[in-house]
């Protein structure tokens, strides 16, 4: 798999503050990668310096083989800032056509219609801004992001002020995006939704990676669980592979088994194994 | 190309939607109409005016040039006021807001992001200084059948001192909040005028220290040495105790002028410009 991203040794200082302290990451093509990490931890400060908003103090970025900020890069990225604002007098339409010309690309109107389309907005085309609430903002700022077929996406908390709806709407168009082979760096704070996406899980605390890799990778054994008829028993120690023994010698002591069930740690238990620390400080 | 008018084409309805242009408009005619009844009273008592005998003073140049320095001024002040609004806000502001960084992103750049709304403001505001000082000049001439000696380059240099502002409050706007900018690019163009009244009053006492201080002024703030080397231009031809009371000021002399300080506006633009362009393509969003 090639990289679609790749951050090598990045730091940035911002004073006396280490924002971020010898980060590596790579994103391969097609590949739906999540950054997690608490308030601080440096995940907005890395996106933002991997689409050129910000100049690292130290390391490098590349977006699909282009130095991160340079033109080739930029022409590579659809980004959506945790903050933004799309001016209110335009119409979503507007928005998209704006971005289009920015962007180069020579979609017209058939690339604006199916984007807003895809983000459940094609019923407000012709909507200003300033009239649209929050959620439809930030389904248009995805939206905006895809102008022009980008190969790689980078969305920091691209569903924080979507309702239920809304997040599935983005969750089922970031995994139409992996099928067309567009890399994904998911910034956000919801576990679920990353768990739900992401092929790979990437942690950050106090600007240094502290885990990485598939949430199947991170997660750990935590026992089994069965189910008798004199109740439920759960057996810590215990792995995938001893499931049908403790089945059989239950069967085997009279026991009638309605259900066993192999436990694992979810991201939850694994995000606050690794940020618990400095979360209780 | 696509992109630069994409641009300019957003500054553009920036200023609508903010009312800016709705704003200056109205001033512009609250000012047209009180410049017009000025000129009619003032053209119109003219006879009434009889200076000694042995006072050779044409008061018809006399009150038509004070009339349209009056009114460079106003268009000056207004052509500012316009400009400010303009680009106060274009890259702190813009970026608090979160409107920036979303274009900054795209492969147009931040040197073409910028020089596009420089060339939106400085085309909006070209425009309007000359559309204003062509009305002024109009009423003046028609009113009291006075016309300056030149007609097109003080328009010219009006426009230019304008320019200049956009250069210097875009700069600004990358290091200081919409507020912050705003204010010291008011202060600088009121530094500005301060400095052309003190070089009037050091040459009509003869201070040297006055006059240094005030030349100084003028090259540190071009747009000021073209307002005055643009008033003194109205009057160029006019002798006599005539051009003489004009000179004193304060609206017709100009003691930094010529070829020498236009060349030198022009490189102070282009070198606002080239620091402007380093520093936004320095800072972080």
């Amino acid at each position: 798999m090639s990289t679609a991203l790749a951050v090598r040794g990045l730091a940035k200082r911002y004073g006396s503050v280490e924002a971020l302290k010898g980060v590596d990451l790579e994103v391969g093509e097609g590949e739906l990668v999540g950054l997690l990490g608490p308030n601080g931890a440096g995940k907005s400060t890395l996106v933002k310096i991997a689409v050129g908003l910000v100049r690292p103090s130290d390391g490098e970025v590349e977006i699909a083989g282009a130095r991160a900020g340079s033109k080739a890069a930029r022409a590579a990225l659809g980004y959506l800032a945790e903050l933004f604002r799309f001016p209110g007098w335009y119409t979503a339409d507007e928005v998209l056509e704006l971005h289009q010309r920015l962007a180069g690309s020579n979609g017209g109107a058939a690339e604006r219609r199916r984007l807003l389309e895809l983000v459940a907005l094609a019923d407000a085309a012709g909507r200003r801004v300033d009239g649209m609430s929050k959620g439809m903002q930030q389904r248009l700022g995805v939206a905006q992001a895809l102008v022009g077929e980008p190969r790689v996406l980078l969305l920091d908390e691209p569903t924080s002020a979507l309702d239920p709806v809304g997040r599935r709407t983005v969750r089922l168009l970031l995994e139409e995006l992996r099928g067309r082979g567009v890399s994904v760096l998911l910034n956000s704070h919801l576990l679920s939704e990353i768990e739900l996406v992401c092929d790979r899980v990437a942690i950050l605390l106090g600007g240094e990676l502290v885990a990485a890799g598939t949430p199947a990778e991170l997660s750990r054994p935590r026992g089994i669980e069965l189910e008798t008829d004199e109740g439920v028993r759960r057996i810590a120690g215990a792995v995938r592979e001893d499931a049908p023994r403790l089945v059989a010698e239950a069967v085997a002591a009279g026991r009638r088994v309605y259900g066993v069930r192999v436990l694992t740690s979810t991201l939850e238990d694994v995000y606050l194994e690794a940020v618990g620390e400095e979360m209780t400080d | 190309m696509s992109s630069v008018a994409a641009i300019v084409e957003y500054g553009f309805r920036e200023a609508v939607r903010r009312k800016v242009f709705a704003v200056v408009v109205l001033l512009t005619a609250i000012f047209l109409v009180l410049f017009w009844l000025a000129n009619h009273f003032v053209f119109g008592q003219l006879s009434n005016i009889t200076p000694p005998r042995d006072v050779n003073v044409d008061t018809r140049t006399f009150a038509g040039a004070f009339l349209t320095g009056l009114a460079m001024f106003a268009t000056l002040f207004l052509g500012v006021v316009l400009a400010v609004f303009l680009t106060l806000g274009v890259v702190s502001g813009d970026a608090e807001r979160g409107l920036l960084q979303p274009l900054v992103v795209r492969p147009v750049g931040r040197s073409t992001l910028l020089l596009s709304r420089f060339l939106g403001a400085a085309g909006v505001c070209v425009a309007y200084v000359l559309v204003v000082y062509v009305a002024a000049m109009v009423i003046t001439g028609l009113t009291g059948h006075w016309w300056p000696d030149t007609l097109v380059w003080p328009g010219v240099e009006l426009a230019g001192g304008v320019v200049i502002v956009i250069a210097l409050s875009l700069l600004g706007s990358i290091v200081l909040s919409s507020t912050a900018n705003g204010i010291a690019v008011f202060m600088l163009f009121g530094g500005g005028l301060v400095a052309g009244l003190l070089a009037s009053i050091g040459h009509a006492l003869n201070s040297h220290a006055i006059k240094h201080a005030s030349t100084i002024a003028a090259w540190a703030l071009p747009f000021e040495a073209l307002y005055q080397d643009a008033l003194r231009m109205m009057t160029a031809h006019t002798s006599g105790l005539t051009g003489f009371l004009l000179q004193l000021g304060p609206f017709g002399g100009a003691y930094v002028h010529g070829w020498t300080i236009r060349a030198w506006a022009a490189a102070y633009l282009v070198a606002v410009g080239a620091v402007a362009l380093l520093a936004f393509a320095r800072r972080n969003l």
